[in-house]
Formats: C-alpha cells, sequence, structure tokens
C-alpha cells in the first residue's frame, strides 16, 4: 500500500475518532464534525443571521484552516493563486450551503451520520451521488472555471489570517457576538481541545488531500478509488466509535439534528454534490485549499457563510420538524442556478473557442 | 515529439481529465504534463502510473513537470 493511501486512511480514521470524541465532549450528536454546520454557527455567531439556536464561533474551524496553513508553509507548498471564476465560486458556495441547510449537513457530516445510525444520510448520500454524477457529465463536455494564477504571497494569508482573528474573538467574547443559549449552537465540546481537533484534523487533510466528493468523483470518472478510502475510514472509525461509546441508533425518525423528508434530503444533497464538483471539492476540500493560498477557495467560503446567512435569516434551512416550503423552492432555484453556471462555463461548447484547459 | 498539457493553475479534476485524454489517444510516447499544486502532481501521477507508465517529477520554478514516458 502506498504512502499516500495509509495517510489517507489514518487522516479519515483519525477524523472520524475525533468526530465521536467531540460529540461525547459536548458537540452536537452525529456532529462532531461539519463543515457546513459550523460555519453556518460562525455565521450566526458574527450575526450575520438570527436563528438563535445555532450562534456559536465554533473553534474546529479556524483550527482546521491554521492546522493546514501550517502543514503547507512546512511542506512548502503554500502558494497565493486566485483568478479563476471567482465570483461564480462565490455564488456556487452559497447555493450549495443552501442545499446542505436543508439536507442538515455536508458530506462529512452525512457520513458522521450513517456511521450514528441515521439511515436519512443513507437517502441523502444516494442524493450526493447523483449531484457528483450530474457534475460529471458537465465536466466531460467541457465544463470549467478556468485557471487560478500567481498572486501576491499577502493575498493568500488574509485567509488564514480572518481565521486566527476568529480565534481572538472566540477567546475574547466581545458582546456582539451571539453564542446559543439553547439548541445545536449551545452545545459544544471544550474550546481547547475542539481548536486541537480542529488542527489536527488540518495538518491530516491537507497532507492527504482528503475529499469527501473526490472519491466518488474519481472512482466513476476514472475508476479511481483512492480517495474513497479516506471517506471509508471515516465511517469505519466513527461506526466503530459509536458502537463503543453506546450511540448508534439504527433507523430513521428521532435522529439528532435530522428531518425524515427523503425527497429534500437527497435533493438538498444532490445540490451540495453537484456544486461541490464544479468547485473542485467539499468544503472540507475548500477550506484547506483557502489554508493554503487559494484566494479563490476562501471566496467560496464566504460565499458558504453567506448562503448560511440567508438560509436562517429567510427561514429556507431546515430543521429537526421539517423542510419548509421556502426551502424546497429554494433547492429547485438552486439546481436551476447551477445548471446554468454549468452551461454557460463551456468555453468549447459554448463559443467554439480553444479550451482553457490546453494552454492557448 | 513530446506531447505538451499545460494544466497550470486548474483543480482537480481538470489535470486528470486533461492527461486522460492525450493518455488515451496514444500507445506509448512522451508527454509533459505542467501543473502547479501538489494534489494535482499526485492525482496525475496516480493516472500515469495505473495506466503503466513511467512518471519522472521535477521542479521548474513555481510549478511542477511530470515526465511521463512509455
Amino acid at each position: 500500500m502506498s504512502k499516500q493511501r495509509i495517510l489517507l486512511i489514518a487522516a479519515g480514521g483519525t477524523i472520524g475518532i475525533l468526530a465521536v470524541a467531540l460529540v461525547a465532549l459536548g458537540n452536537p450528536a452525529n456532529m462532531g464534525y461539519c463543515i457546513a454546520c459550523f460555519l453556518r454557527d460562525i455565521s450566526g455567531g458574527l450575526g450575520f443571521h438570527r436563528a438563535a439556536p445555532v450562534q456559536y464561533i465554533r473553534p474546529e474551524i479556524p483550527g482546521l484552516v491554521l492546522g493546514a496553513f501550517i502543514a503547507s508553509l512546512a511542506s512548502r507548498e503554500f502558494r497565493a493563486v486566485g483568478g479563476s471564476s471567482t465570483f461564480t465560486r462565490f455564488i456556487l458556495g452559497f447555493v450549495g450551503m443552501i442545499g446542505m441547510l436543508v439536507f442538515l449537513g455536508c458530506p462529512l457530516r452525512a457520513v458522521l451520520r450513517l456511521a450514528g445510525g441515521d439511515l436519512n444520510a443513507a437517502v441523502a448520500l444516494v442524493g450526493l451521488v447523483a449531484g457528483v454524477v450530474i457534475g460529471i457529465a458537465f465536466l466531460k463536455t467541457g465544463f470549467t472555471l478556468g485557471r487560478a494564477v500567481p498572486q501576491q504571497q499577502g493575498n493568500g494569508y488574509l485567509f488564514p489570517a480572518l481565521m486566527a482573528g476568529l480565534l481572538v474573538l472566540l477567546l475574547a467574547q466581545p458582546a456582539f457576538l451571539f453564542f446559543s443559549a439553547e439548541g445545536p449552537g449551545s452545545m459544544r465540546a471544550p474550546v481547547l481541545i475542539a481548536l486541537a481537533a480542529g488542527l489536527v484534523v488540518g495538518i491530516l487533510a491537507q497532507r492527504s488531500r482528503l475529499c469527501m466528493v473526490g472519491g466518488i468523483r474519481d472512482l466513476i470518472f476514472f475508476r479511481d478509488g483512492h480517495l474513497l478510502y479516506g471517506f471509508a475510514a471515516i465511517f469505519v472509525a466513527a461506526l466503530l466509535g459509536n458502537l463503543a461509546v453506546g450511540s448508534f441508533n439504527l433507523g430513521f425518525a428521532g435522529q439528532p439534528v435530522a428531518h425524515t423528508d427523503g425527497l429534500w434530503n437527497f435533493l438538498g444533497m444532490t445540490l451540495a454534490g453537484w456544486t461541490a464538483v464544479l468547485l473542485g471539492g467539499c468544503p472540507l476540500r475548500q477550506l484547506v485549499a483557502g489554508a493554503e493560498g487559494n484566494t479563490d477557495s476562501a471566496v467560496t467560503i464566504i460565499g458558504l457563510l453567506a448562503g448560511a446567512a440567508v438560509a436562517h435569516n429567510f427561514g429556507l434551512a431546515a430543521s429537526p420538524n421539517g423542510v419548509p416550503m421556502a426551502g424546497q423552492v429554494a433547492v429547485i432555484i438552486g439546481l436551476m442556478v447551477v445548471f446554468v453556471i454549468a452551461v454557460v462555463n463551456r468555453p468549447v461548447a459554448v463559443m467554439g473557442g480553444v479550451s482553457v484547459g490546453k494552454g492557448n | 515529439m513530446a506531447k505538451e498539457i499545460d494544466a497550470r493553475g486548474l483543480l482537480c479534476p481538470e489535470p486528470i481529465l486533461l492527461t486522460k485524454k492525450v493518455l488515451d489517444t496514444m500507445s506509448g510516447g512522451t508527454v509533459n504534463v505542467l501543473v502547479s499544486n501538489m494534489a494535482a502532481r499526485e492525482n496525475v501521477t496516480r493516472l500515469a502510473e495505473n495506466k503503466g507508465w513511467r512518471v519522472d517529477i521535477s521542479q521548474q520554478g513555481e510549478d511542477i513537470l511530470l515526465v511521463l514516458t512509455k
């Protein structure tokens, strides 16, 4: 087995175990780690949305970015780049987040939910695969967001600096922040442990190139299952962890921070998977790429934060009670937006021009 | 005559996609692939090695040159 694969399995296994440990230490159930949920909490913590149960500056996110940043500096992989359809990426992040908040989780949490016995996540994962398949069809017909080009190094430091700023806010707790008194946002692992877990995951994810949609994508596209080893390792480790601590509960109904509306679990994740393939990676991978100096990915994260804010301010996000009508409409509009973006960003098909990938 | 693929600044899977398109049309020879991040380097290497190509990697300034031969 190659060194890279061992690293990937180690990264996945560590994330799975840490996720179970973070829940045992206070995080919401099946939410030891969830990029979408934690960005949503941060969005609320900063007051961008006012959904009282989901507001907190989750230290796992800045921890992950800073861990990946340190790892990329140490390995001399840090490079400030950008300019690959930046605003389009913002929009894709924005609508992808609405899909994830209709399901109630990112691809990573979908795996963790399944590992906790939540069968709604199985439906969502099928939806994720459907989204990936649709995205691949557009890639095959020439979809591209174009090249990123090198930028001044200082541009790349801004995103990790922003995350360090979030940590300062969390520790200083100025009065303008919003921290949930009840609900998922009030359920927190201790700050330093969550931060340390974030750092570890960030370092491992940077080194292993772990990506939750990349595995499905590469298997379907290239018959290359490499990245799926990370995906599988997370599932196995979290499943064994949940069984060991007695938090495995098989079924559809009564699952923590989840609803049972299969159609919208499926379509929400279809939207998430489709956007992730067009963006070149899941939200976790975007965080890591942003930490490595990719300013397009940094903007994608801001798009996710903005999407979370709108999802809660306009009542689009799901709750354990189900998916509001507005959220259902938003997913349909989101799918149409992604369709248009996917159709027009095919330079060869649309303009008969030279593919940006061929070096003109 | 070596074929050239410029995959600089592209996120995966585009570098693999471009490489696969070229490799699928060739039974042997030399292909030079220029990439600019480690994920692309590892993914293109994995693709080429799975297809039986030899991969030689060198740094070219800020970018990474992969020379595939079969």
